[in-house]
């Protein structure tokens, strides 16, 4: 039960994990519930990642974590110093009654950036982001896409080894968003290590690779296509909501209706709906719909009265 | 209208400090109004300096109330006994060669103007007494300080102190708080500034705004009520500031217990409220009643009244003044490490508070600060922590509330949410706030 030293582990580590930043078993605990409970998760320098997950799954733990702003309640975490992260958290983090020059010139203050720079960062980044004209708007005024771009570009600004961003995009729209894709992407060129997390499945799949949370466990990780050939059973599709024990499986996407049959049970021919090939999306949530079901099998008392979901 | 009303109910049941500010404000101000507010001076100290002085203050009789005698002493003596305020003396009589003489401190308005009134009905008596044939002496009043008794001559002393409150408290209070609405405070969290930093950088503004505004209010007071600055601007200055670090650090202590601007706005004015009624501002202190005038002792202002007036108006030196400057330090250092260490508990990352009770002995180096020293070193930061010993997450028993856990529903994503929506994990809300993770309260 002693805590291994972070000196020590530093050391001996340190040439194995130069290449990773990120939890090894982590937990955190806030009160009596466990919000992460032994992730592992490590973000590559040069690469996207993705944490995914619905609310209450622990992603903003796990990014407060790799920010620096949690310490974990057991296991470890590899962070660069608090100078090399870059953290946007959720909101955009910008102050509203400071202009969009005035929040830049904090944040690179803050990071100690020369202000020659720091001029020339904000210039190009807010260029490229379509921000020009709206340096002397106080943050405040700004679109929630003008002010959720200011803010990762305000968190990229002094160029981290990792930068972390709690749902960069929600909110945000598909023009912006294009914009802030390809804010992450330059972060990435420039060789940090960006973790993001989102809500939006289809998003995740632009990462390099992909950690899905579910109440706070890691329910798989990988890259997209390693986690969807990871789906166990097959997927359906049909324009019908099932019956019986199958509505349990399904869920609607799209204006229809998507049936997991789980390994071992193959939907049998009379059952409607055609097979599909799974996507990110589904698979992530296969993994949290089995296990689902399996806690509603190990633990019905609890759940009696209550449909797993 | 129901709907209204019980809705309207359990959000001020929700909210325990609104719910004690309607109930213990009222409480509050008819205590401090039925046994505080009052202009009556019951007993004014009085001190006695040449022969039979003190016969003399006995056979004036109530209110004058003998503190201290000197038969060797004259009026050099008696003056200064007022100007420091010695045994909080407000009247000195003084017998020997000429006629006797009564100097009044005007600095305490209503002890002077209950002075006067009982000296002056005490004259009424003898001249009476005269006319039934007895010798009188008519003493030689004086009033020192304020001698026309100008009701601003003390109120601007005060007013300087309930400036330096009002920006030192409510001002502060409301900044500090500016940034957990905002969400800064996360951001700030993260930032390679240590919490010292944060914490002056803080409230440097305030403390350079309130400082400014001190000047201003002095300037005013003097250039155009013909208040007198009659003492030293050093010791003025030096009141000002302890004073000035209370009220800034009782100001971060407001808002790291509030969630939002509304919540430091009540919390200020309840702390402020008080320093206004109860600090020797409007009421004297010696009006107020025993049971309520010890909370008058721990209010700073109380301190800075004496300061600031003592200073301008009677010239008072430093020495003198030990007590105020000895609370106010005292009162300054408790507040500010208070302060300190609630700012430093809500920006530093920490395990979670609630849970350090309960989990057995999760060892928490702190990461951050292994991080700080790494990033002079240059290095990375690596925590670790122990295992978690504690019970591993209850399988089965599932945290109940589950977002659109409908009995019969099944596993069904309403389709109006969109293309990508996955099937939400349920669980309870998102734990992190950002201040209840950080921050713990």
């Amino acid at each position: 039960m002693t805590a291994p030293s972070p000196g020590s582990e530093a050391g001996s580590d340190a040439a194995a994990t130069q290449d990773w930043w990120g939890t090894e078993e982590a937990c955190f605990r806030y009160g009596d519930k466990l919000a992460l409970d032994h992730v592992t998760f490590r973000a590559v320098p040069g690469r996207v990642s993705a944490v995914v997950g619905g609310d209450g799954a622990g992603r903003t733990t796990l990014l407060r974590c790799l920010a620096g702003a949690l310490a974990v309640t057991s296991g470890r975490v590899r962070l660069p110093p608090p100078l090399r992260i870059g953290y946007l958290s959720a909101g955009s983090g910008t102050y509203p009654d400071l202009s969009v020059d005035e929040n830049l010139a904090f944040r690179a203050t803050a990071y100690q950036l020369p202000a020659a720079v720091a001029r020339e960062r904000s210039a190009a980044l807010l260029e490229r982001a379509g921000l020009s004209g709206a340096r002397d708007r106080l943050a405040g005024r700004l679109s929630g896409g003008m002010r959720q771009k200011l803010g990762v570009i305000a968190s990229m600004l002094h160029q981290p080894d990792l930068l972390v961003l709690d749902e960069p995009t929600t909110g945000v729209d598909p023009v912006s968003r294009a914009d802030l894709w390809w804010l992450i992407a330059q972060a990435a060129a420039n060789g940090a290590a960006v973790v993001f997390a989102t809500s939006y499945l289809d998003e995740a799949e632009r990462a390099v690779s992909v950690l899905a949370l579910d109440d706070g466990r890691a329910l798989g990780s990988g890259t997209p296509e390693e986690i969807i050939a990871a789906m166990p059973g097959t997927l359906r599709v049909s324009d019908d909501r099932p019956e019986g024990e199958a509505s349990r499986r399904a869920w609607r996407r799209g204006g229809r209706w998507r049936i997991w049959d789980p390994p071992g049970r193959p939907g049998e021919p009379r059952e409607p709906g055609r097979p599909v090939a799974p996507d990110l999306q589904d698979a992530i949530t296969v993994a949290i719909l089995a296990r689902e079901l399996a806690g509603a099998e190990a633990g019905s008392v609890e759940l009696e009265g209550g449909s797993p979901r | 209208m129901w709907a209204m009303i019980v809705k309207e109910f359990r959000q001020v049941r929700r909210d325990r400090r609104t719910l004690a500010m309607m109930i213990v404000l009222p409480v509050i101000l008819l205590i401090v109004f039925g046994y505080a507010a009052s202009f009556d001076v019951s007993k004014i100290p009085t001190v006695a300096a040449g022969p039979q002085a003190a016969a003399l203050v006995h056979s004036l009789g109530k209110p004058f109330d003998l503190v201290a005698t000197a038969p060797g002493e004259g009026r050099a003596w008696a003056q200064t006994q007022l100007r420091n305020n010695t045994n909080g003396a407000d009247v000195a009589v003084i017998t020997g060669s000429g006629p006797t003489q009564v100097l009044i401190d005007g600095s305490q308005l209503f002890s002077a103007k209950a002075a006067l009134g009982a000296l002056a009905a005490v004259q009424e008596k003898a001249l009476a007494e005269q006319a039934s044939g007895g010798p009188v002496q008519r003493p030689q009043v004086t009033v020192l300080y304020n001698p026309e008794l100008k009701t601003s001559y003390i109120m601007i002393p005060g007013l300087c102190g309930v400036i330096l409150v009002f920006i030192g408290t409510i001002i502060t209070s409301l900044g500090v708080v500016r940034e957990r609405q905002t969400g800064t405070l996360e951001q700030l969290a993260v930032m390679p500034l240590r919490p010292r930093d944060v914490f002056l950088g803080k409230i440097t503004p305030y403390f350079v705004v309130a400082c400014l505004d001190l000047a201003i209010v002095l300037a005013i007071g003097v250039a155009v009520f013909g208040v007198p600055f009659r003492g030293s601007y050093a010791v003025f200055g030096l009141g000002a500031l302890l004073f000035l670090f209370v009220t800034l650090g009782l100001g971060v202590l407001i808002s790291s217990v509030s969630e939002n601007q509304g919540q430091a706005i009540q919390l200020s004015v309840m702390v402020m409220l008080p320093q206004v009624l109860l600090s020797g501002l409007i009421f004297p202190l010696s009006s107020i009643a025993i049971g309520v005038r010890w909370i008058s002792y721990i209010l700073p202002l109380t301190y800075f009244n004496e300061i600031s007036r003592g200073v301008m108006l009677r010239a008072e030196p430093i020495g003198p003044l030990w007590q105020p400057f000895v609370f106010l330090a005292l009162l300054g250092l408790i507040v500010f490490t208070l302060a300190s260490l609630r700012f430093r508990g809500f920006l530093a990352p920490a395990a979670p508070r609630h849970g350090r009770g309960r989990a057995p002995a999760a060892p928490q180096p702190a990461a951050v600060d292994a991080g700080r020293a790494g990033q002079e070193a240059g290095g990375g930061q690596e925590a670790g922590a122990g295992p978690e010993t504690g019970a591993r997450p209850e399988t089965g028993a599932r945290p109940e509330k589950r977002a659109g856990a409908e009995t019969g529903a099944g596993f069904a994503v309403p389709a109006a949410a969109g293309p990508a929506d996955p099937p939400g994990p349920a669980g309870p809300a998102d734990q992190a706030g950002p201040g209840s993770a950080g921050g713990g309260r």
